[in-house]
């Protein structure tokens, strides 16, 4: 990757002369997955907010008249998921994608009427349904598998006390340190005892 | 060169960029032999911390060899002097400097105006730490700038190994911190929320200072396992309740001292209901920090003690229990580390043997696969407790 964004060229007007700037970019810590979230996080916003917006234009393209509730509700949920989707927490706006996938079919379908003039839209629709689920799917499931935990391959480090002295021989080897006057709290309980009977 | 440099929300890359130039005579170059990668660059990782830009390098754990250096430095370093870069840059002139206070410099925040609309008055410059902490390039590179250095870096004498020093830049005097400005006495229980870097460090500064008993809290095995190696008695979250558990090792009375090493990102689970609702608001702009752990502190602290904070907060809180906090008559310390203040003591420590801190590192890579490390340290695979990059 040799292009430099042109945003990082921007933002040098805020760096002073001697300062490094980039010449260029290697690859980088997002990795496929990663990127695949984000732009499906952003479709799912765009997808939301037509929903959202324009509910009547879908109910009608799919021969659902009167569900347009239905569709904001959708819609809702759909900007819930983009915004998950581009957090960190990418996995579950990523898995919520999948569930809500699932619903988006299951309502599609009770419209694949043979009654339904829009019947062909229909199809055309649960198609693409199907396939966004399989994108949603895969994306889910690198995504998780590369950012989770290894369960039971755990390192052993009961052996890093840090302490080339020992645990025991360490516990107060710095008491020679004297807190400092603005850092010191309240006062052990010897002292206070000795200042009230003094009083 | 070659440097780690932010382009984005977990958009990391090992970049080519030009080299660091002298601009002031109080400057140096430093060749960077030694770097890590520190629990708060997270932060900048997920892009919570405002006012980062891309092409910003990364980075404020290093050290490495002076290479260059200006004419107002006079002799106090010269070319091939080994050196620690503490994460503060400080001008040594100021009255908060004079103070000791040097996380709060004066002088050496070159953004001023920036982050005294954020945070009422500027704090000190820092590295690799976003434009309102001065946009300073970071140390996750072959070479770094170092102004002030004169009073900013900490000489160290050659025989004694990288791994040994360079946290002498961070999370040794922030863990030493964490524990001196909680004043601990020998009777103390003291709580150390989060077993990540600067935890351990504060748990082996609670030891080393003496404090009765040690208690570490967090939910991943390897780093409880690391926490315990040094005496530490453990809490798992996962397993058991921590205010039960804290009050049931100080007979009822809660832990006099608390201290809390997670700051902004508390973890996140359906069985702490807060941290949930933390982080809808914080996806919905709602909240900036999540903040659990203060609110746990300020729960089971014993009457009168004392918390003390060295995790990075960055912006808003919300639902802080100050009626709690406030009739218990709690005291509060926080703060960037003043770490000029403590590396000579800390350095004699080390070669002392009373601490060895190399005990943290669990990966050591090349520069090259920085961005990759990043991805490793946040995911807490691999067992990663702290990585140390190689230029």
């Amino acid at each position: 990757m040799t292009n430099i964004l042109s945003i990082t060229s921007l933002s040098n007007i805020t760096r002073s002369e001697g300062d490094p700037k980039v010449i260029h970019s290697g690859p980088s810590s997002r990795g496929v997955p990663d990127s695949l979230a984000k732009a499906l996080g952003w479709f799912s916003l765009g997808l939301g907010l037509t929903e959202l917006l324009a509910p009547r234009r879908i109910t009608q393209a799919l021969g659902m008249e009167g569900k347009e509730a239905l569709v904001r509700v959708y819609g809702a949920r759909e900007i819930g998921s983009g915004i998950l989707s581009l957090s960190v927490d990418k996995n579950l706006g990523l898995w919520s994608r999948v569930a809500g996938d699932g619903l988006d079919i299951a309502t599609v379908l009770t419209a694949l009427r043979s009654d339904n003039p829009k019947r062909d839209n229909v199809g055309i629709a649960l198609a693409l349904l199907v396939g966004i689920t399989a994108i949603d799917l895969i994306d889910a499931r690198s995504s998780t598998a590369r950012h989770s935990r290894k369960v039971g391959r755990q390192r052993s480090y009961q052996d890093r006390s840090g302490f080339p002295r020992g645990v025991q021989a360490s516990r107060g080897a710095a008491r020679d340190f004297k807190t400092p006057p603005d850092l010191r709290h309240a006062p052990p309980l010897a002292a206070v005892s000795q200042h009230t009977s003094a009083a | 060169m070659r440097a780690l440099v932010w382009h984005g929300k977990e958009d990391i890359r090992c970049d080519t960029v030009t080299d660091p130039e002298i601009e002031d005579g109080r400057d140096v170059i430093v060749k960077v032999t030694s770097c890590a990668i520190c629990g708060s660059d997270l932060h900048l990782f997920h892009n919570f911390i405002p006012a980062m830009l891309p092409g910003d390098v990364l980075g404020h754990e290093t050290m490495g060899e002076v290479v260059e250096t200006g004419r107002g430095v006079k002799g106090k370093l010269k070319k091939g002097d080994r050196v620690v870069v503490p994460f503060t840059i400080v001008c040594g002139e100021c009255d908060q400097c004079k103070r000791g206070y040097f996380s709060v410099c004066q002088k050496s925040n070159r953004k001023k105006h920036l982050a005294d609309k954020v945070f009422g008055h500027a704090t000190a410059g820092l590295f690799g730490y976003s434009h309102l902490t001065g946009g300073y390039p970071g140390g996750q590179a072959e070479y770094l700038r170092v102004p002030f250095a004169d009073t900013t870096v900490q000489k160290v004498p050659e025989g004694i190994p990288d791994e040994k020093l360079l946290f002498l830049s961070d999370i040794f005097p922030t863990g030493w911190q964490a524990a001196v400005q909680a004043d601990i006495q020998p009777t103390d229980t003291v709580a150390i929320w989060g077993c990540g870097p600067v935890g351990q460090m504060t748990i082996r500064s609670a030891i080393l200072l003496g404090a009765e008993q040690v208690v570490a809290i967090d939910n991943i095995p390897e780093r409880l396992e690391m926490a315990e190696a040094a005496g530490a008695i453990t809490i798992n979250f996962d397993e058991e309740s921590v205010v039960e558990r804290l009050n049931e090792l100080t007979e009822g009375e809660g832990p006099e001292k608390c201290i809390d090493c997670i700051g902004m990102e508390s973890h996140v689970t359906p069985t702490m209901p807060d941290t949930v609702y933390d982080r809808a608001k914080q996806i919905l702009l709602a909240e900036s920090d999540r903040p659990h752990v203060l609110r746990e502190m300020i729960y089971v602290c014993r009457p009168g003690g004392l918390i003390s904070i060295p995790g990075v907060y960055g912006g808003l809180v919300d639902k802080i229990p100050m009626g709690a906090a406030m009739n218990k008559g709690l005291t509060f310390r926080m703060g960037q580390t003043h770490v000029q203040r403590w590396t000579a003591d800390l350095l004699r420590r080390i070669e002392e043997e009373q601490i060895d801190p190399s005990f943290v590192i669990t990966h050591e890579v090349p520069l090259d696969q920085g961005p990759e490390m990043y991805r490793t340290f946040r995911d807490k695979q691999d067992s990663c407790i702290k990585v140390v990059l190689n230029p």
